[in-house]
């Protein structure tokens, strides 16, 4: 990871609400977080946590009604993509920011061979006519690793199988040599085998390519294999964010801590019994006038229901966390 | 928990003998039929009284069937079934009925297998009332009492399916599961559709009530570290077939199958400094059809030790140590005293 570069991507303040019947849905709270040319930031959460809906808004895919982001700021390539037209930011989406999503089968058209929705992005973006769109898409099927990449162009998405599917969703992603490529559970849909083939992919296509990943997921396990920095998110806002070595091996937010606790390896010692969160994540509201985690936390005390707590350096250098009690001297953080 | 005082010597609640699911495939303008998909094919095993017994494998391999196959939820192709002494696969409809309190099943998803225009009670209620389990009164205390066991707010009683979160879903799925004193429960992936934080405390409150009922498990999963949790022993199946059956501990630190191999290799792992060490096994391909599979041994196609002879022949499941079931050409040669050799020469 290249230190002290230039983040590519730079989101600020980032404040999204959906509007319902039944009053304001903040999901989305300030939140604020930066990437660096090459970088692979992972983004972990549970559902509900905001994760998704952050890395929609910043390229406008939520629609609008019932979202809306109210505030922030997202700074691409020296503009500010909240601001930028319409038209603008469609040269931005799927050309130089790039999309992977859970589900190959729902983010595929079915009704067009796979040919066509590759070259889709190359003639809009890149102005490509139809051979050279055609030459490149094969070249980027065998990037991803799918055989006989040229007779496949003409399949359609339900002639292959789900990690074929999903190297086509990155391909696609891939087609316009984005900056940066935002995957969203890419992997999630997968059996645990093709997973690790995805995985791989990602991993070599990153040394080659060398963008930007934001990778999003709910698997600790997979973060801790293939991230440079992790970002943590709970209740619509970040609440840790350190270099992942940093994050595992010294946590500390409670959420976070709890999280690494709750969850089994298949690996080195077993526990006997598993370390539980209890409650229920919280249902988002109004802004949040104290932290979110509270009712879960076994660190909590009167400050933490009066207070939503800031991100504040804890630990190594990069990592920061949003927790009114430190871990270090076990008491609560001064000022 | 059960761990080290599991008694070796227990009966088995269930026992499993080349259970075979086939499922026809229609085809063609007459809709003749064309095929089959052999969902399972040919699987036998054990479940001792009090264990449970992981059921591992990815998608497709028929996990899933076989758990609803033990509960003759299906028209079994052939084999037999036996739970409790008493073979359910060839019961007459009235003796399987009378057999159903003792076996039950938790469903995946919490949202499709609640009715929503049911109330708590109902459902909870509704196995009480098929089998005529007391009076009017009887039932709803005893509904009253297994909420209370699962963990859910009494109060919540005349609410419905929608009004809970998912983790509180899967509680009421397991307490409609409970109501009939079962002895066998099917768990197919009860935590699938659960964020993580919701899992562990469904799979504690899993182990509470086997320890203090008494339970049977056939935990279905493809959560390969959860599944170490919670199971004595562990089956992997690969394309219909059980490819090794062992303890969990001897699975975990030592898998013999080259697929329980790659599999466990597969599992991301939480830890980066352990991660660091972990060596992987990237299998290539995908799953082959279970309507068309393989000649031989199902898995050579993918087998990173394949041999010659695993092209031709389908290796016989077979007890290679006290308690560990391997299907492996790797391991027959050793086991009849043949010669290495022939494993050495064709790998």
């Amino acid at each position: 990871m290249p230190d002290g570069a230039l983040p590519v991507l730079d989101v600020r303040d980032l404040k999204t609400v959906f509007k319902t019947r039944s009053g304001e849905v903040h999901a989305v709270n300030s939140v604020t977080f930066d990437v660096k040319p090459g970088e692979l930031l992972g983004v972990v959460g549970e559902s509900g946590s905001g994760k998704s809906v952050t890395m929609m808004s910043l390229i406008g895919l939520l629609p609008s009604p019932p979202a809306d982001v109210k505030d922030g700021q997202v700074l691409f390539d020296g503009q500010d993509l909240l601001k930028i037209n319409p038209n603008d930011l469609r040269h931005v989406r799927g050309g130089e920011i790039g999309f992977v999503f859970q589900d190959p089968m729902t983010s595929l058209n079915p009704v067009f061979n796979v040919g066509f929705q590759i070259t889709e992005p190359l003639r809009i973006h890149m102005g490509m006519n139809k051979k050279q769109a055609r030459a490149r898409a094969v070249e980027l099927l065998e990037l991803v690793g799918i055989p006989d990449a040229a007779r496949r162009l003409k399949d359609f998405p339900h002639q292959f199988s789900g990690g074929m599917r999903q190297r086509v969703m990155i391909a696609i992603a891939l087609a316009c040599d984005p900056k940066v490529l935002i995957a969203d559970e890419p992997t999630t849909a997968l059996d645990v085998t093709i997973q690790a083939q995805i995985i791989e992919l990602i991993k070599e296509l990153r040394e080659k390519l060398g963008m930007a990943i934001i990778w999003i997921t709910h698997d600790l396990g997979v973060i801790a294999g293939i991230a440079d920095r992790v970002m943590v998110m709970y209740g619509g806002q970040v609440v840790e964010q350190a270099p992942v070595r940093e994050l595992f091996g010294n946590p500390q937010h409670p959420y976070t801590r709890a999280l690494l606790q709750t969850i089994p390896s298949v690996r080195g010692a077993r526990a006997e019994k598993l370390n539980v969160i209890e409650g229920q994540p919280p249902i988002l509201g109004a802004a949040p006038e104290a932290c979110p985690f509270r009712d879960r936390c076994p660190n909590r005390f009167e400050r933490c229901d009066r207070e939503n707590p800031l991100r504040r350096p804890v630990g190594a250098a990069g990592h920061d966390a949003a927790c009114h009690y430190d871990f270090t001297t076990g008491g609560p953080h001064a000022g | 928990m059960l761990d080290d005082a599991k008694p070796p010597q227990t009966r088995p609640l269930v026992a499993v003998d080349n259970l075979k699911m086939h499922f026809p495939i229609y085809g063609g303008l007459l809709r003749r039929r064309t095929g089959e998909v052999k969902a399972v094919d040919g699987i036998s095993f054990d479940i001792f009284e009090g264990e449970t017994l992981g059921l591992v494998g990815e998608s497709g391999c028929g996990k899933s069937t076989v758990g609803r196959a033990l509960l003759r939820l299906y028209e079994l192709t052939d084999g037999t079934v036996k739970i409790d002494d008493y073979d359910i696969a060839h019961a007459s409809p009235e003796a399987l009925r009378k057999m159903r309190p003792t076996m039950q099943m938790i469903f995946q998803d919490p949202q499709a297998s609640l009715n929503p225009r049911m109330t708590v009670a109902d459902i909870i209620g509704e196995p009480l009332r098929e089998h005529d389990a007391g009076s009017k009164l009887e039932r709803e205390d005893r509904v009253l009492e297994l909420m209370d066991q699962v963990g859910l707010n009494r109060d919540f009683a005349n609410r419905y399916p929608h009004e809970f979160s998912g983790g509180q879903r899967q509680r009421i799925g397991i307490a409609r599961a409970l109501a009939l004193n079962p002895k066998f429960i099917v768990c197919d992936e009860p935590i699938a559709a659960l964020d993580v934080s919701i899992q562990a405390q469904v799979v504690n409150l899993l182990e509470e009530l086997q320890d203090s009922l008494g339970l049977t498990y056939l935990f279905i999963s493809h959560d390969l570290s959860m599944v170490r949790h919670i199971a004595d022993r562990v089956a992997v199946m690969y394309l219909g077939r059980i490819v090794e059956l062992a303890p969990r501990e001897d699975i975990y630190a030592e898998p013999l199958h080259p697929y329980t191999i790659a599999l466990l290799s597969a599992v991301p792992e939480p830890d980066p400094s352990i991660d660091a060490k972990v060596e992987r096994v990237i299998l290539t391909g995908d799953v082959p059809s279970p309507s068309n599979p393989p000649e031989g041994c199902n898995f050579c196609t993918r087998c990173p030790s394949v041999m010659d002879v695993c092209r031709r022949v389908e290796p016989t499941f077979q007890e290679l140590r006290p308690g560990r079931y391997v299907a492996c050409h790797l391991f027959e040669d050793t086991a009849n005293n043949t010669s290495e050799s022939a494993a050495n020469g064709a790998g």
